[in-house]
């Protein structure tokens, strides 16, 4: 039977909980509008470099010696998956979901006898894949240090990526993220990003040429040499912002509900806790007037 | 007349939207200017000032490694890296420059260095963007 002490103590850590959580909530709005105005920001250029890319391919795509990157390799043997992630936890089931995502592409692509390896960004997705994929885990890129995320930090992960496919250890690379819908909503999303071919949105309208044929400066070939791995940089920077955007949203909501929870749990501590003082003091009263009956 | 619709995006934010007369783009094979009705043309670009000129007035924007992409609805420049030549400090710029020049100069790796030099090839190309 816990005393009135034991009582008092539950309520006073239960309210500093409580404090800390709405704390947490409060950092994470703020930091959720700046880092859902860095999404929206990102994503004309991403839309322009999706249309150039999807007008230089529908040229390039049925030709021979069109570039790996962009029609893959004929044997899609290794895949590489990306999986970003958040490097904080405490944000409801935000990381658990790009994992399972995850999990259940590796389980799919197994099935059907490929090889797979795992790049993780953020380490709460390698502390949850290195269980059950250890071995598979080629890589883990931390974003702690990274104060702000820019084309700098996509272009270095990109970089590695194609340093790995042309080394010819991957022929198929997979980006798992989350998709930021909105505030509450983040949605766990896969993007084949190599070949990027597969990766185009057919919603993307080509530019009518009205008759007149493209010129290129230099050539496609060098063209798409470097539009490609920009265009691969593009769609990491979008992941992680993406992804920033969602951690936050996700958090927020996680610790607004954590909040209410604490709240909920001081007042049924605090209404138990008078019920047994005012017990306490009717049983002491009893003692008293019975004591004095007895005289 | 006719004005060229024109934007320039670099991968943080879009720095220009709307219409001018003309832009002078510094291609990787030589500057070009893009006049509205301009034949479709995609070229790469080198680092270097674009000019865009609407009505009297003319704006100079420092941009670094990208891509323009002329359709007949207009001009896109896909730029990695895009500063506005009235936001650069010319003071500033020297500083930098000399102080990427003595990185240059310390420099201990091969790593080092190569990335030392790209900062000052950057800075100079973006003085002579400025001076020109």
């Amino acid at each position: 039977m816990p005393s009135l002490k034991d009582f008092r103590n539950r309520i006073a850590s239960v309210k500093s909980t409580q404090k800390i959580t709405k704390a947490m909530q409060m950092v994470a709005a703020a930091k959720l509008r700046k880092a859902q105005d860095a999404a929206e920001a990102a994503t004309p250029y991403a839309k322009r470099m999706a249309a150039v890319v999807a007008n230089l391919s529908s040229s390039m795509k049925d030709r021979p010696g069109a570039p790996a990157l962009l029609v893959g390799r004929a044997a899609a043997e290794s895949h590489l998956i990306v999986v970003c992630t958040a490097d904080r936890g405490l944000c409801g089931g935000f990381n658990s979901n790009i994992a399972r995502r995850a999990r259940e592409h590796i389980a799919r692509l197994e099935r059907e006898g490929k090889t797979v390896k795992i790049l993780c960004v953020g380490r709460k997705g390698f502390d949850q894949l290195k269980r059950l994929h250890a071995k598979k885990i080629v890589e883990t890129i931390s974003l702690r240090e990274v104060k702000k995320l820019d084309s700098h930090v996509a272009a270095g992960i990109a970089d590695k990526i194609v340093a790995r496919f042309d080394a010819g250890d991957v022929d198929v690379v997979t980006l798992v993220f989350s998709k930021f819908k909105n505030v509450i909503t983040q949605e766990p999303a896969s993007q084949t990003v190599i070949p990027a071919a597969e990766s185009l949105d057919a919603e993307v309208e080509l530019p009518d040429l009205k008759g007149s044929a493209y010129e290129y400066e230099p050539d496609e070939e060098e063209i798409l040499e470097v539009l490609l791995p920009r265009n691969l940089t593009t769609q990491v920077l979008n992941a992680l912002l993406q992804n920033a955007a969602g951690e936050q949203g996700a958090r927020m909501s996680a610790m607004d509900n954590a909040t209410r929870n604490a709240g909920d749990m001081i007042d049924s501590l605090s209404i138990k806790y008078n019920r047994m003082r005012q017990a306490n003091i009717t049983k002491e009263l009893i003692e008293i007037i019975s004591g004095a009956e007895a005289l | 007349m006719d004005k060229l619709h024109f934007n320039l995006v670099s991968p943080e934010r879009e720095l220009f939207s709307g219409d001018v007369d003309q832009v002078t783009v510094p291609g990787t094979e030589g500057d070009f200017g893009v006049l509205p009705k301009h034949a479709p043309v995609m070229s790469a670009i080198r680092q270097g000032a674009i000019t865009i000129k609407d009505g009297g007035e003319t704006r100079r924007v420092f941009i670094r490694g990208g891509f323009a992409d002329v359709t007949p609805d207009g001009l896109t420049i896909l730029a990695e890296e895009a500063v506005d030549c009235a936001d650069i400090d010319p003071a500033k710029l020297d500083q930098d420059l000399q102080n990427a020049r003595e990185d240059v100069a310390d420099a201990k790796t091969d790593d080092t260095r190569r990335a030392a030099q790209i900062a000052v090839d950057r800075l100079e190309a973006m003085k002579a963007a400025l001076s020109a």
